[in-house]
């Protein structure tokens, strides 16, 4: 059996400016932050980045390396509106399908099921139409002769999740409370990077239904213990308020300098030296 | 009646409460604090049957404890099924009820980034969306919104059957009054104005004509009973007062 595991520098090594990027989490929860962190440690740019976004959207736009998001929201949770996102925004630094979350979820469900399309009644009526001139309607085939938005399949060249626990072959675990689309991320993407709190030998004592991902959908696993540090991972960890208000307050050059000039390992102590100062 | 006046939070409070009213087994999803309140109290009264959620994943009883499994993509299976009816919050709100929270200005490069549409469009679609503003001003109530997140009257008739079919606007709750669609246009009507508001002050705080009645009812008075429930069970610290400060 194929043992997946590698460095979140070697995920990154496989990937390329210009790529269709997933990502999964959902605002400021279980996002791939340590994946992300690595993304920004190299000079990939140009990204299509398709995420439900929260500081993963915020830190790539900072960081100029997004050309287009596709997006329902961004989002820190306990902080309402992300910072970086509306300032890139509002400089228009990218490009933007805004989309509603039930379409974003209906065309991560198309690309995994290797469809063109998926047909929703969300979008109809709203400036979700007008702000996206490529999107198209689909008229019902039966008698009902209904019209529906056609929800175009989210495809991805590279997704990046982060789960609570992974075995060696890519398997993946969750153990909160809400699976978010990560596995949805998987299989919509062509290549599929896990990054895990803790590697494990196997899930004989789990409950089933916590098995989220599944190998066959899974190129890469990362041990990446407080990988998805400042957003939340429960039951291992919750959100880092007090880091997450400093994201949110401090100006990006100044953040960037001090948190993500070095690697994950200096960026977890650099963490732990800030919160210790404000003991 | 109990010997306190009622103060404007609580009106608020019992106005969206009643937005729930004989819905009957559906999920009310209260955005913001005084909805919260209100969701609430209409559970523990008039609405025993309402199903409310944890703000995660999990469907909970008043007690809190857990009775059934509500992670996002069983959420938008509700939505879409129309078991619910939600109270929305809006940057921005017009007379056919069409509800901003996504940006305001050009949208291709905004002076103000919001939200984003969120579930707005899906919302509206789907499942009664009520609307909850704490601020009654010209700054919401709007001629036209910048970027229509949630779908007003106007808007689903014009984007067919399919838009309207399910699309179901009940009211607004503002910190001043109760705003209603239930004129032939479907433009906004003021339904109820609450004790202390003229009828002229919630115009003047709306920046298109209003359909007024000759004769504005006041919003309903809490019975004594609900009047206890949200000062002794349901908010005992009074964080409705923050929301809406005393007029």
């Amino acid at each position: 059996m194929t043992d997946k595991t590698m460095t979140a520098e070697e995920v990154v090594s496989r990937l390329h400016s210009g790529m269709t990027l997933g990502i999964g989490g959902w605002g400021s929860r279980r996002k791939p932050m340590a994946l992300v962190r690595a993304l920004l440690r190299s000079d990939i740019t140009d990204l299509t980045v398709i995420s439900y976004g929260g500081p993963d959207v915020g830190l790539l736009a900072a960081a100029g390396r997004i050309r287009k998001l596709v997006a329902a929201f961004a989002t820190l949770d306990s902080i309402p509106l992300e910072p970086h996102f509306r300032a890139a925004r509002q400089r228009g630094a990218f490009e933007l399908m805004e989309v509603d979350e039930a379409m974003f979820m209906w065309g991560l469900h198309a690309a995994a099921n290797r469809l063109p399309f998926l047909p929703v009644r969300a979008g109809l009526g709203s400036d979700v139409m007008r702000v996206n001139p490529g999107l198209q309607t689909v008229t019902s085939p039966y008698e009902d002769g209904e019209t529906f938005v056609a929800m175009p399949a989210l495809r991805m060249d590279a997704a990046l999740v982060h789960l609570n626990r992974a075995d060696r072959l890519g398997n993946g675990q969750y153990l909160g409370p809400d699976p978010y689309f990560d596995d949805l991320f998987c299989e919509a993407a062509d290549r599929a990077y896990l990054s895990c709190e803790r590697l494990v030998d196997g899930f004989a004592a789990a409950a089933p239904q916590t098995l989220l991902v599944n190998r066959h959908s899974v190129t890469g696993v990362v041990e990446a213990p407080n990988g998805a540090h400042f957003t939340s991972c429960v039951p291992d960890y919750g959100r880092d308020e007090p880091f997450q208000k400093l994201y949110a307050t401090t100006p990006w050059p100044e953040f960037a300098e001090r948190f993500l000039g070095g690697d994950e390992k200096t960026y977890q102590s650099a963490v732990q030296t800030w919160h210790e100062e404000q003991q | 009646m109990s010997s306190t006046t009622t103060t404007r939070a609580e009106y608020c409070v019992i106005a969206c409460a009643d937005a729930w009213r004989d819905n009957g087994e559906v999920l009310a999803s209260p955005m913001g604090l005084i909805p919260s309140i209100g969701a609430r109290l209409a559970k523990r009264t008039f609405a025993p049957d309402l199903l409310l959620t944890d703000g995660e994943a999990m469907l909970v009883g008043l007690d809190g404890a857990a009775e059934g499994w509500l992670p996002y993509r069983r959420h938008l299976t509700m939505v879409t099924g129309g078991r619910r009816h939600v109270m929305m919050g809006a940057s921005q709100l017009d007379r056919f009820g069409n509800q901003n929270i996504s940006c305001i200005g050009d949208w291709q490069q905004p002076s103000r980034q919001l939200l984003g549409v969120r579930g707005a469009p899906v919302n509206t679609l789907n499942n009664p969306v009520s609307y909850w503003v704490p601020k009654h001003s010209q700054r919401v109530f709007v001629a036209r919104v910048d970027m229509i997140s949630g779908v007003g009257y106007d808007s689903a008739a014009a984007a067919g059957p399919s838009a309207t079919r399910y699309h179901r606007i009940p009211r607004v709750v503002s910190d001043l009054g109760v705003l209603d669609f239930e004129t032939p246009e479907r433009t906004m009507r003021l339904a109820s104005v609450h004790p202390g508001v003229t009828a002229a002050e919630v115009q003047a705080a709306t920046g298109f004509p209003l359909t007024r009645p000759d004769e504005v009812p006041y919003t309903r008075e809490p019975t004594a009973s609900e009047l206890r429930l949200i000062r002794t069970v349901i908010d005992p610290d009074g964080l409705r007062d923050r929301e809406v400060p005393p007029a």
